[in-house]
């Protein structure tokens, strides 16, 4: 295992969490419900707690006095390695939904590899992040049914959140270099994550899906992004960038 | 019983200092004057969300972004004690939510200025947060229960959240020429607005007398604007920035800062939905509510379906 495999790895992680944050962070303020713009804020906060985490580490292996902050605001859009379902935009709260627990229900799989691969600091950061995740599976899926199986419109919403954001799924089980470099075993992944859907979507009254007949959109994980991730960076990072070098 | 000893007993409560609880008699006038206040507070709690979050997306680091998002998200949880709080005087929380919609409800013009830099953050914290915890604090021991209990708690995060809003001040102020111009700005355009957050002068509020025989209110406008000005002319000192208020000085005598005349037209133009943002603030709420409907309406359709499984099982 390479160091610099290691430093991509750890920015993978720490950029899907960020962008997925920054996303759900605009439904602060703008929930369809008290309860819910709490809750989702709760998810929000994690994950903006895992990727300091996640940076935090970056940095330290990257040495020279690094910072969390230079990782995530002083690279530019080619530079972010986040997974591309992760910058999706928000859309309505069917998609938001369908987002979170996509990406939720794949991060509780590879953090559970995580526990016991050969790096310390990452098995220590998945096994804290795990209890967050577990919670967010629990409340992203228990909407997907309430929205699938709820009236004709949400159930007509939940059919196009799924066609909108299932060619971006499949990025997730393709290992980019630097995966395989650390053995992620990306199909132990994909069949795990696969199953756990499959029985939400039965659940939620939502027509199977399946991986094999979607031509799936790919790139983010070697920095190769939608045109949506270029004004999400614009916007988290301006500040730094129009004064740089200062304390905030 | 008759209606005098009602209101004797009631009065007598109030003067013995004992809680009046949601299933005791009480005043119309008490009731409706409670729940117009409580109400009108959880909507500030909530349409205050809107000019913090406006920077969640753009804070300037990954440490403040997190302290910005636990904040707005706790004026969330203030609005939901407070809707709570009032849903004991007998209105649903979606009736006052329709009130604030229609204009019929108010919430506090403070929220009705534009946060235009990163500093805002820190004002609002310092100086918004800070005078709405003059009002608060005495509500902790105002008359109605369920309000003064929502109060204890609310206190607790308000007080953190000013000592946050402080800190964020501090830190330009010691920062580079430009952040510290920033830091300034920002307390120039959030000082007035601010005072303006006690209310009109104590001979022209007009719901302050009964507010004070009830123990709604414990002390007035004017004396909580007093007792705020006094703070923060000293607090300032410590940012080495000044407050833009040319009057503004230490008064041996009175043992009180003197200070200059609000522009109380301004204060009232803004009162009547004429400032800066009222109409993006209360869109923004409408937008949310109704977009919301259809995920309201699934979330009930679906409970149900699920009541009528386990029935049938």
């Amino acid at each position: 295992m390479t160091n610099a495999s290691l430093i991509d790895f750890t920015l993978y992680l720490a950029d899907s969490t960020l962008v997925l944050g920054q996303r759900n962070g605009d439904w602060c303020g703008h929930g369809p419900v008290l309860e819910q713009d709490i809750a989702i804020t709760n998810v929000t906060l994690d994950l903006i707690g895992q990727s300091r985490s996640f940076y935090q580490y970056a940095a330290k292996l990257i040495g020279n006095g690094c910072t969390e902050d230079q990782l995530a605001y002083w690279r530019n859009e080619r530079e972010f390695k986040n997974a591309l379902l992760c910058e999706r935009p928000n859309g309505d709260w069917a998609q938001t939904i369908l987002r979170q627990t996509f990406f939720s229900f794949y991060q509780r799989e590879l953090f559970t590899q995580l526990l016991h691969g050969a790096d310390t600091t990452l098995s220590a950061i998945a096994e804290k992040s795990l209890k967050e995740v577990r919670y967010h599976c629990r409340w992203s899926s228990e909407w997907v049914c309430r929205l699938g199986d709820g009236t004709q419109e949400s159930h007509e919403r939940m059919l196009a959140a799924v066609e909108n954001l299932w060619p971006y799924v499949g990025e997730l089980f393709e290992p980019a270099p630097y995966e395989k470099a650390l053995q992620i075993d990306t199909d132990a992944i994909k069949i795990n994550w696969m199953d756990a859907i499959s029985a939400l979507f039965a659940e939620a009254t939502l027509p199977p899906a399946s991986l094999t007949t979607t031509f799936m959109q790919t790139g983010g994980k070697n920095g190769q992004h939608t045109e949506a991730l270029g004004y999400l960076l614009a916007e988290l990072q301006y500040v730094q960038r129009s004064y740089p070098g200062c304390e905030w | 019983m008759e209606h005098h000893n009602l209101e004797k007993i009631f009065q007598d409560k109030i003067d013995q200092e004992i809680k009046i609880e949601p299933r005791d008699w009480m005043p119309d006038a008490y009731r409706k004057t409670n729940l117009r206040q409580i109400s009108q507070h959880a909507h500030s709690e909530i349409v205050g969300m809107l000019p913090e979050g406006n920077w969640i997306s753009r804070a300037p680091s990954l440490k403040r972004k997190a302290i910005l998002l636990a904040k707005v998200q706790d004026e969330a949880g203030h609005g939901l004690y407070l809707y709570a709080a009032a849903e004991t005087l007998g209105q649903s929380r979606e009736q006052m939510i329709e009130d604030l919609h229609s204009g019929r409800a108010k919430y506090s013009s403070i929220f009705n200025y534009p946060t235009l830099t990163w500093a805002d953050m820190g004002a609002i914290g310092w100086l918004v947060d800070g005078a709405a915890i003059m009002n608060q604090v005495m509500l902790t021991r105002t008359s109605y229960g369920p309000y003064a209990r929502a109060m204890v708690r609310i206190c607790k995060e308000e007080s953190f959240h000013q000592r946050q809003g402080f800190e964020v001040l501090l830190v330009l102020s010691k920062g580079s020429d430009a952040q510290k111009a920033m830091c300034q700005d920002a307390i120039n355009r959030w000082w007035w607005p601010a005072l303006m957050m006690f209310g009109p002068r104590d001979g022209e509020s007009t719901n302050s007398d009964m507010s004070m025989k009830w123990k709604i209110k414990r002390k007035s406008n004017d004396e909580l604007r007093q007792q705020f000005v006094d703070m923060i002319a000293e607090q300032v000192k410590l940012l080495n920035m000044t407050l833009p208020d040319e009057k503004l000085r230490w008064n041996e005598s009175k043992k009180h800062y003197d200070f200059g005349e609000i522009n109380w037209d301004e204060f009232w133009q803004v009162v009547k939905g004429n400032g800066p943002c009222n109409k993006e603030r209360l869109a923004a709420r409408k937008k949310a509510w109704e977009e919301g409907r259809w995920v309201r309406e699934a979330a009930s359709a679906y409970a149900a379906k699920q009541k009528q499984k386990q029935q049938a099982a």
